[in-house]
């Protein structure tokens, strides 16, 4: 059992990197005001270009680097269209998404080899992130599971706290939360709106291309059409969940994680379930829904404890009336 | 100097004509770009994805087929959209609908099977609207996010009706899928492919064109949209508007759903989320939320899809070329469309 658990959490912390460098990103995005349901584009583009690129060059790190780019490039058009040209966040984050989709789809058959006809479908990296295990730590029962990982997943013991201290403690912090809450009084304080809105939208779509090569250079190291398989609507979800508190992104990682692998490692054993395998799969947005409702309607009088920012998908301009 | 974006008066009737005509020059070039990049002729393609989506009457009418679900959905959000209510659950209101149908095809035996379709359909609906029904009541009571909780809701309804074909409901034979619904209760074809649910959709685009223009409750959903402050004055109940342009909303994008089911796949199974919804949203935004354009916007989207499947057999492109197009297409007119309400200003002096 103890050893069912360890796996299980394995299983979970190398499913969950991916999901939080991409909920991260989407946080800082979201604390500006930035919706950006381009996510799932965003991911599949980084994990794609992490791939062809480790594949062209057989070097894991300059992988990451061009998913990064990559990734913030494509949330660089999204900033674009809502910060300068006002666009509908909703419609821009899903063109996002519609042609980062299609793009990777499309590239994937090529960026192969002309041995492989062009396409990266079936090939495989020389080398990918393995799991590096620090002695004694990772003799902890169940614990031990945190203390052997990838680099990918060392580096989010630093960032998450990091991320925290920065949106809260720093005042940095305090400009993206005021631009977020309400821009007019951030502008008025001297603040630009405009550039904390494309410096955060960037970095949070680096963060989401970072998310997607977690996924083709260490979890499954591959490249497949749509890889990321909904993984960018489950960000929208976890951010959320969070609450839109970088602290706590691990949390929702980890409970949806969990399900996802519980969901698989139960199914490889056979063991026939109460539950149906498809309750499981959605039942992460269910308890979102219920998450966020149930937040809103006890915080009626106490606004901004758990609500999102306030000027969420809206966009701004100083001659606004 | 400096360039400067300042808000027109009026919105600029030529540039709501001029704009979605550039972008989508800009939309083509661009493409071209990725083409040639690709190492493909940029004109071999676009000719290969006319004749794909156009050519001869059989792709013309799968071109249509995929238009009809394209355009109820726009129909759909376009409502909620009115309110500046961000539905971007006409997805899982889709699926509800398809639901819907399978269910009163599936278990009410007792029905006379000519009552089949019609009783689906109308089932389908009410699915829909009470699915977007929930989100809408959420948002007037307590000010709940909606763009949040309709995404959310997506996927739950996807979810469930994922467990409806592949256990609960799942036909003896096959490994997923619902048992196919009785001949006689699938919507009729009228020409080739295309089925009588076009009239159902181009009748819906007259009866909202009509609520929406020529009545006060559209005046009145305009209002709440534009200057929310305005129509609270007027005594216009917002809450009840929401809630109530919701469950329209997700009747239309239900029947969109429960429509589709009884006149392509006849049962309940695998590819029902296959992102009308979503679309269906792009088709609204395009078509600035008037029901006639949205035809065109649905036709135009439509074509682009069942013409890149051409360009796979003509071309030996990836079929994901359909998708690079359509966020090709929907960037340059995100980009564009500022112009329509707002002009550039050159400020030769930077105020002191």
């Amino acid at each position: 059992m103890m050893d069912f658990i360890t796996k299980l959490l394995a299983v979970t912390i190398a499913m969950g990197t991916s999901l939080t460098y991409a909920t991260l990103g989407e946080i800082y995005t979201e604390k500006t005001g930035v919706l950006n349901l381009g996510m799932e584009g965003t991911m599949l583009m980084g994990a794609l270009t992490a791939f062809a690129t480790a594949l062209a060059t057989g070097n894991l790190y300059v992988g990451l680097l061009v998913a990064m780019l990559t990734g913030g490039l494509l949330s660089l058009i999204h900033a674009f269209l809502c910060v300068t040209m006002r666009a509908n966040q909703v419609v821009s984050g899903l063109a996002i998404t519609m042609f980062g989709t299609g793009l990777a789809n499309f590239l994937g058959q090529r960026l192969g080899p002309a041995s492989n006809h062009y396409n990266l479908v079936g090939m495989n990296l020389s080398s990918r992130f393995e799991n590096i295990a620090i002695p004694v730590l990772k003799e902890i029962p169940i614990l031990g599971a945190f203390f052997d990982v990838s680099l990918l997943t060392y580096a989010l013991y630093l960032l998450i706290p990091f991320s925290w201290f920065f949106m809260y403690k720093t005042k940095f912090g305090l400009a993206i939360r005021a631009v977020g809450e309400s821009p007019r009084t951030a502008s008025a304080m001297g603040i630009s709106v405009p550039r904390l809105r494309y410096l955060y939208t960037t970095i949070g779509g680096m963060f989401a291309g970072l998310g997607g090569a977690c996924l083709s250079l260490s979890f499954t190291p591959s490249w497949n059409d749509g890889m990321t398989g909904g993984k960018g609507w489950i960000v929208i979800a976890l951010v959320i969940f969070a609450t839109w508190n970088p602290g706590k992104a691990v949390i929702g990682t980890l409970v949806f994680g969990g399900i996802t692998s519980l969901q698989f490692s139960l199914q490889a054993a056979g063991v026939k379930m109460v539950i149906p395998t498809q309750f499981l799969a959605f039942s992460p947005y269910l308890i979102t829904f219920l998450t966020l409702s149930i937040m809103t309607i006890l915080n009626q009088n106490r606004k901004g404890a758990y609500a999102a920012p306030a000027a969420l998908g809206t966009s701004f301009a100083i001659d606004d009336k | 100097m400096r360039l400067a974006v300042v808000k027109r008066d009026t919105k600029s009737k030529s540039m709501a004509v001029l704009i979605p005509l550039i972008s989508f020059i800009v939309s083509l070039i661009l493409g071209a770009i990725v083409l040639l990049a690709s190492k493909s002729s940029p004109l071999q393609a676009y000719s290969a994805m006319l004749k794909g989506a156009f050519g001869n009457a059989r792709r013309f009418q799968y071109t249509i087929v995929e238009a009809i679900p394209l355009l109820m959905c726009g129909l759909g959000v376009g409502i909620a959209f009115r309110l500046k209510f961000w539905n971007i659950g006409a997805e899982g209101q889709y699926v509800w609908g398809a639901i819907g149908i399978t269910w009163v095809m599936q278990f009410w035996k007792f029905l006379p099977t000519f009552m089949l379709l019609p009783i689906g359909l109308v089932v389908g609906m009410l699915l829909g609207a009470a699915w977007a029904g929930i989100p809408g009541f959420l948002k007037a009571q307590w000010s709940v996010d909606e763009t949040l909780t309709t995404l959310m809701l997506n996927y739950v309804a996807i979810g469930f009706a994922e467990y409806l074909y592949i256990n609960a409901w799942k036909a003896p034979y096959g490994n997923m899928g619902t048992p196919e619904f009785p001949e006689e209760a699938w919507l009729t074809q009228v020409w080739g492919k295309v089925h009588s649910g076009l009239f159902i959709a181009l009748a819906l685009v007259v009866i909202l064109w009509f609520l929406l223009y020529k009545t006060r409750w559209g005046f009145e959903l305009n209002m709440i949209g534009k200057n929310p402050r305005a129509a609270r004055y007027q005594g216009v109940s917002i809450k009840t508007n929401i809630v109530l342009a919701m469950l329209i909303s997700g009747a239309i994008c239900g029947l969109a759903g429960s429509m589709n089911t009884a006149a392509i796949a006849h049962r309940l199974t695998k590819g029902v989320d296959s992102g009308y919804g979503f679309t269906g949203i792009i088709i609204a935004w395009m078509a600035g939320l008037h029901p006639f354009a949205s035809i065109l916007v649905a036709i135009v989207i439509a074509a682009l899809k069942t013409g890149a499947e051409s360009l796979q057999i003509a071309m030996k492109l990836p079929e994901s070329m359909g998708e690079v197009l359509q966020g090709l297409v929907l960037l340059p007119l995100l980009a564009g469309t500022i112009f329509i309400e707002h002009r550039l200003k050159i400020i030769k002096q930077e105020a002191q």
